[in-house]
């Protein structure tokens, strides 16, 4: 082999050898997680860690029914989303459609911004200045509530929201917007009746990926919500999340332990449905570019 | 016969290029007018100022005026246009029937209008698609998307939502260019079905299909109406040298 066609050749692999890398670290990193998980069923039931009612993973015997910190993720979840996509969805149709150029660029590197700001800074933020504001409002003993992390975890899922949907609007071909006003229908019913149609597989994707987000989201949510591990039954009390879970106990979890093993075993679940979340995104996507 | 619309002294421009210059045309009603011209001398922009659909358009600055049934459309007030547009309704080049099912593509535009009610519009929709010779092929397709019906269909659709609003005019901005010839034909066949209930300005580049169809021509160059008259005399018998020069396919 010529010298030249032997440097192709190194080439040619190391790029491919980069481009498995990803796929390798995603099958590496599931199967770790699954091994580590899967030995806690050794000791107790699926059953009875999807559905116990109780986490106590330092009593004794431990309890390991994580039942309240799925609530506690789905209900922050929900509330967060309830705020962040009607709000995302409409401040999109604004940016794209009814403000002015130069309101449009505040408008978009403000939207930048919120989303380059740390969790941890939104969290802090929350916790000095939400957090009271939320026991006042409510007369609650605690400020520290699912309300609370839902507030700030819509503030995160927004920039996503936003971009994503503003993206979709945007995208739709013009000649269905000249169509719509050339039959003589106003601005307003142009967006409602014509444009959100052609625009709406990519506005979904936006929201689940907001979701994802929102669901995956650790740091703010642990310093907002109190984080008690009980089923909750309103907004306006203390919940724990799947990920504040793990976060919290990770350190403390002596290795090889039942509650070690838990706590990657929250893990799967935790992957499993963000991936469900992505994989949902992405035909919404995929079907929105099709037409 | 009266003027259905009457175009006098019609300026305008794209920023500092003029694009029409002193424009006078009388479109009658119920007739089909043809304005042929090379790419760029203005008949489409003409055309779009019959419903004011070059307000859309950054920097442009219109003189003169444009009187449809005797009202002056560029004094209407922005509010007044939809009222505009109903009433003078446009067909595009590329088929742009809107990603909604057949029916709900027709039942657009009585919807935004209030023209129907729930009853009367299965009845409307029925009534517009027959108009276009679509109802037999799609009766049974109505609640598909209009995205997945072939381009001659897309266009027949538009047209129907046409119908469907009752407009009086029909503009139609080289309504067969994206057609292959046969369904050409068909959309022209269908024009001068049509032509019994609605006033049709049809922008071509093509000649002949403004011979096979108008009853009048207008020959526009760089910006002026050189020369407008009944379809036969202009491709027979044109008056001036420039006009001669196109049709014979000098240039253009």
């Amino acid at each position: 082999m010529s010298p030249r066609k032997i440097r192709e050749f190194f080439i040619e692999k190391l790029i491919f050898l980069s481009g498995v890398a990803s796929i390798v670290f995603v099958a590496l990193i599931f199967v770790f997680l699954l091994k580590e998980g899967v030995s806690l069923f050794k000791t107790i039931g699926l059953g009875d860690f999807l559905g116990g009612r109780f986490w106590y993973p330092i009593s004794d015997p431990p309890k390991l029914g994580i039942l309240p910190l799925i609530l506690g993720s789905l209900l922050v979840t929900a509330g967060a989303i309830a705020l962040a996509v009607p709000l995302g969805i409409a401040s999109a149709f604004y940016i794209a459609e009814v403000a002015p150029p130069r309101l449009r660029d505040a408008l978009k590197t403000c939207i930048e911004v919120l989303s380059a700001i740390p969790s941890v800074v939104l969290g802090f933020i929350g916790m000095v200045t939400l957090v009271p504001f939320i026991k006042r409002v409510f007369g609650i003993p605690t400020g520290l509530t699912a309300m609370t992390g839902s507030i700030m975890l819509a503030l995160m899922a927004l920039p996503t929201i936003i971009s994503i949907s503003e993206d979709a609007i945007n995208s739709v071909p013009g000649e269905y917007k000249a169509g719509a006003i050339a039959l003589g229908a106003t601005h307003w019913q142009t967006l409602r009746r014509v444009i959100i149609h052609g625009a709406m597989p990519g506005i979904i994707a936006a929201s689940m990926l907001g979701i994802g987000r929102v669901f995956g989201e650790t740091m703010a949510v642990m310093m907002v919500t109190g984080n008690a591990a009980v089923i909750p039954k309103s907004l306006l009390q203390p919940v724990r999340t799947l990920t504040a879970t793990i976060a919290a106990e990770m350190g403390e979890a002596v290795r090889g332990s039942e509650h070690f093993y838990a706590l990657f075993a929250i893990g799967i679940v935790l992957f499993i449905i963000s991936f469900a979340i992505n994989v949902t995104a992405d035909l919404f996507l995929n079907r929105g570019k099709k037409r | 016969m009266s003027a259905k619309i009457e175009v006098a002294k019609l300026n305008l421009w794209y920023g500092d290029f003029q694009a029409l210059i002193d424009v006078d045309l009388a479109v009658r009603e119920k007739t089909i007018t043809a304005l042929i011209g090379s790419s760029g001398c203005g008949k489409s922009t003409l055309l779009r100022c019959l419903d004011r659909m070059n307000d859309r358009i950054d920097g442009v600055r219109i003189t003169g005026s444009v009187r449809i049934d005797g009202e002056d459309i560029y004094r209407m007030k922005k509010a007044e246009l939809p009222r505009l547009r109903k009433k003078v309704g446009m067909v595009f080049q590329r088929p742009n029937p809107f990603p909604l099912s057949v029916y709900k593509n027709v039942a657009f535009g009585p919807t935004v209008h209030h023209q129907a009610n729930h009853d009367e519009l299965d009845a409307l929709v029925e009534e517009s698609l027959r108009a276009v010779n679509l109802w037999d092929e799609l009766k049974d397709r109505l609640d598909e998307s209009a995205l997945g019906l072939s381009l001659e269909q897309k266009q027949r659709l538009c047209i129907a939502r046409l119908v469907a609003v009752k407009s009086e005019v029909l503009l139609m901005d080289e309504p067969c260019s994206a057609l292959d010839p046969v369904a050409t034909l068909k959309i022209e066949e269908l024009m001068r079905r049509l032509r019994a209930d609605f006033t049709i300005v049809i922008v071509t580049h093509n000649m002949q299909q403004a011979a096979r169809v108008s009853q009048e021509t207008g020959f526009m160059l760089l910006g002026e109406l050189v020369e407008f008259g009944r379809t036969p005399d202009i491709f027979t018998s044109p008056r001036d040298k420039r006009t001669e020069d196109y049709i014979t396919g000098r240039f253009g």
